[in-house]
């Protein structure tokens, strides 16, 4: 069977001052989701995960373009659609939730409306079942008394409610995919465990898939079964959670492990040295590098391919090169080259 | 050894008036309801709560950016509120306050050397040539190239702004640092580097932290001791590892319940709390956290406890114990 989302060698560029600067954001990013699957996309700030989710359901800002790779939906290219056409995939079959609920609910209309649009659109309900839909949905998503909530608007919520609402939207067109976009980062510690249980909880009721962007490693131990650590624009390691925090094989999957305070440990944490590198000005060879607490000298030279490191895993680093010694060295670069 | 800064019953009410005419104060907003707390030299506490749990009260209280409605702050052995002159100047100066969001508490404006030397020009008589030379060394101090004197904010990264911000906190031989969730605004890898050097400067310096935050994980591991604060009052206040270990009270419980997991495979119990933080304008009567809490017996709703030592050091703010 085919996988629900397939992304191979995505390439999305910022190109600015008529082409003389690019910005790889997302540089050869390929992943797959399954039906139901829950995939974590970590990194820090400015590793091109958001890129790559904007890329997805076609929302990249102006100066950013798909220059290469593919998305495969449910067996339709969404990279080679065209606006008018994704619109009819976005919110019907994949929706997002952003970070900041108060900036993605819109002051001046009602829940009822914000709600119901995704369903009066792509379900063509309309009327009474409409309405019956928007109550089912903010049930599910335990607004107390929906009935009387969905004609207030959203300064008459809670920041913890506003999230809950934004999901109601998002499962409004009955998607295949959630997109959440660091969707707990403004929550409160109890709010958002009371969040990630209910989403964990739709998930099970409803199959969706769900894409977790996040920086917050804790939040993918609790939520994920597949993580995908992202660098400076590429997927560095990938694998399922379990094996990757058991075994981190890259060396800035460990890096981010390490430097995560453990509960009740005094244990001094383990910092990355340095800086996240600018996407514009690149250093050579692996990204990584000039960060690595075990760089080669061929790191700086080199950029690693991904490589196999067990069934459902891949690494881009040196480290994991698998150790096969009639393998010439000219193939090696020309594999990293491309 | 005595304190550096003691807190004995601190309250901060503020008003809630009516449109601007006629102005009329109809509620108080008990943001800080009665806390007692203290710094010794070279400790880091921690305050834990989430958002108005009433901890950036606490901090403006300490900063003398608000004056409280009841109780007293003595740093020293002095009670501050009747300080003036060089008292409250030598105040000022020993105590200093990094905020969460380096982007915004650094002025663009200004050369990284005048950021740092602002407060020797207030508060020293050295020249410019000695302010210099002592921006350089805390430069050193918190891990930055000298060189960078001259740079402005924005040719700088997150985590080298919120060490700017430090250095500038403390240049001006600081005792007590308020460290309003500093390393919230940071990347994960850089939160780490932030977190060792705050660690080693108390090390190297002997200063004081107070560290406020929302993250139980990043403040047990900065903190000896922390305190749990909810609507205004501390419900439960231990040694950092001893808290961790017996968390007492219903709201600490569920904090910890919270908590994301290290690890995929950390047993993950469902919270048993229910709804959210109830405004400070009308704190339910009794208990503060028993309209929410799982264990709250029916004295609850009618008696407020009181906070009871039942270790050493270990205090609770509940009628369980």
């Amino acid at each position: 069977m085919p996988s629900l989302l397939q992304v191979s060698n995505l390439q999305t560029h910022y190109v600015s001052f008529g082409g003389a600067r690019v910005v790889k954001a997302v540089d050869r990013v390929s992943f797959t989701l399954e039906e139901g699957e829950t995939l974590g996309m970590v990194g820090e700030s400015g590793c091109g995960k958001t890129t790559t989710c904007l890329s997805i359901v076609g929302l990249l800002p102006a100066g950013a373009q798909i220059v290469g790779g593919r998305i495969d939906y449910a067996g339709q290219d969404l990279a080679a659609m065209s606006q008018s056409e994704m619109r009819r995939v976005r919110g019907a079959q994949i929706a997002m939730i952003l970070q900041d609920p108060m900036a993605s609910l819109n002051p001046l209309f009602s829940i009822y409306r914000q709600v119901a649009e995704p369903a009066f659109y792509h379900r063509a309900l309309r009327g009474r079942s409409l309405g019956a839909r928007v109550r089912e949905l903010l049930n599910a998503v335990r607004i107390p008394s929906p009935a009387m909530r969905m004609r207030e608007y959203p300064h008459q919520m809670s920041g913890g409610m506003r999230q809950r609402i934004v999901g109601a939207i998002a499962l409004a067109g009955g998607p295949r995919l959630i997109i959440a976009d660091e969707p707990t980062t403004n929550l409160d510690v109890t709010i958002q465990a009371q969040y990630l249980d209910l989403l964990k909880e739709l998930q099970e009721q409803t199959g969706v898939a769900i894409i977790f962007v996040t920086h917050n490693l804790g939040i993918v131990a609790r939520m994920c079964d597949k993580l995908a650590v992202m660098y400076a624009g590429k997927i560095v390691e990938a694998g399922s959670v379990r094996e990757l925090f058991n075994t981190p094989k890259h060396p800035y999957t460990k890096a981010l492990l390490g430097s995560m305070p453990k509960l009740g440990s005094k244990e001094k944490l383990s910092a990355i040295p340095g800086q996240p590198p600018d996407l514009a000005t690149l250093p050579p060879g692996c990204a990584f590098h000039p960060r690595c607490p075990e760089a080669l000298p061929r790191c700086a030279i080199d950029t690693p391919a991904e490589f196999a490191v067990g069934p459902q895993r891949t690494a881009r680093c040196w480290l994991a090169e698998p150790q096969i010694a009639d393998i010439p060295g000219e193939l090696h670069a020309a594999a990293a080259g491309n | 050894m005595p304190p550096l800064l003691e807190i004995e019953g601190l309250t901060k009410h503020f008003p809630v008036t009516t449109a601007v005419f006629p102005r009329k104060k109809v509620a108080w907003v008990k943001a800080v309801d009665g806390i007692d707390f203290s710094i010794n030299p070279a400790e880091t506490p921690g305050v834990i709560g989430e958002s108005g749990c009433g901890k950036t009260t606490t901090s403006k209280l300490i900063l003398l950016q608000e004056s409280p409605t009841a109780g007293t702050i003595r740093f020293d052995g002095q009670d501050i509120s009747g300080l003036s002159g060089a008292g409250l100047m030598r105040y000022r100066r020993e105590v200093q306050v990094v905020f969460q969001d380096p982007y915004s508490s650094l002025s663009p404006r200004m050369r990284v050397s005048e950021i740092i030397a602002e407060p020797l020009q207030i508060h020293t008589n050295m020249t410019r040539q000695q302010q210099q030379e002592r921006v350089a060394e805390v430069l050193d101090l918190v891990g930055l190239r000298p060189e960078v004197a001259r740079l402005f904010p924005h040719e700088f990264s997150g985590g080298q702004r919120q060490r700017v911000a430090i250095a500038r906190a403390l240049v001006t031989d600081t005792r007590l640092i308020v460290l309003d969730e500093p390393v919230s605004a940071l990347d994960v890898s850089i939160r780490a580097q932030i977190m060792n050097q705050l660690e080693e400067l108390q090390e190297r310096l002997g200063v004081s932290y107070l560290f406020i935050g929302h993250d139980l994980a990043t403040v047990a591991h900065i903190s000896h001791r922390i305190a749990v604060m909810y609507l205004g009052q501390i419900v439960e206040l231990a040694e950092a590892l001893e808290l961790c270990h017996r968390p007492l009270h219903p709201y600490t419980n569920a904090l910890f319940t919270a908590a994301l997991p290290a690890h995929p495979d950390d047993k993950h119990e469902k919270l048993a709390l229910s709804g959210e933080v109830p405004s400070a304008l009308a704190p339910p009567p009794g208990c503060r956290f028993h309209p929410r809490c799982p264990k709250a017996m029916a004295r609850c709703a009618i008696e407020a406890p009181v906070r009871k030592e039942v270790d050493p050091g270990h205090s609770v703010r509940c009628h369980l114990y």
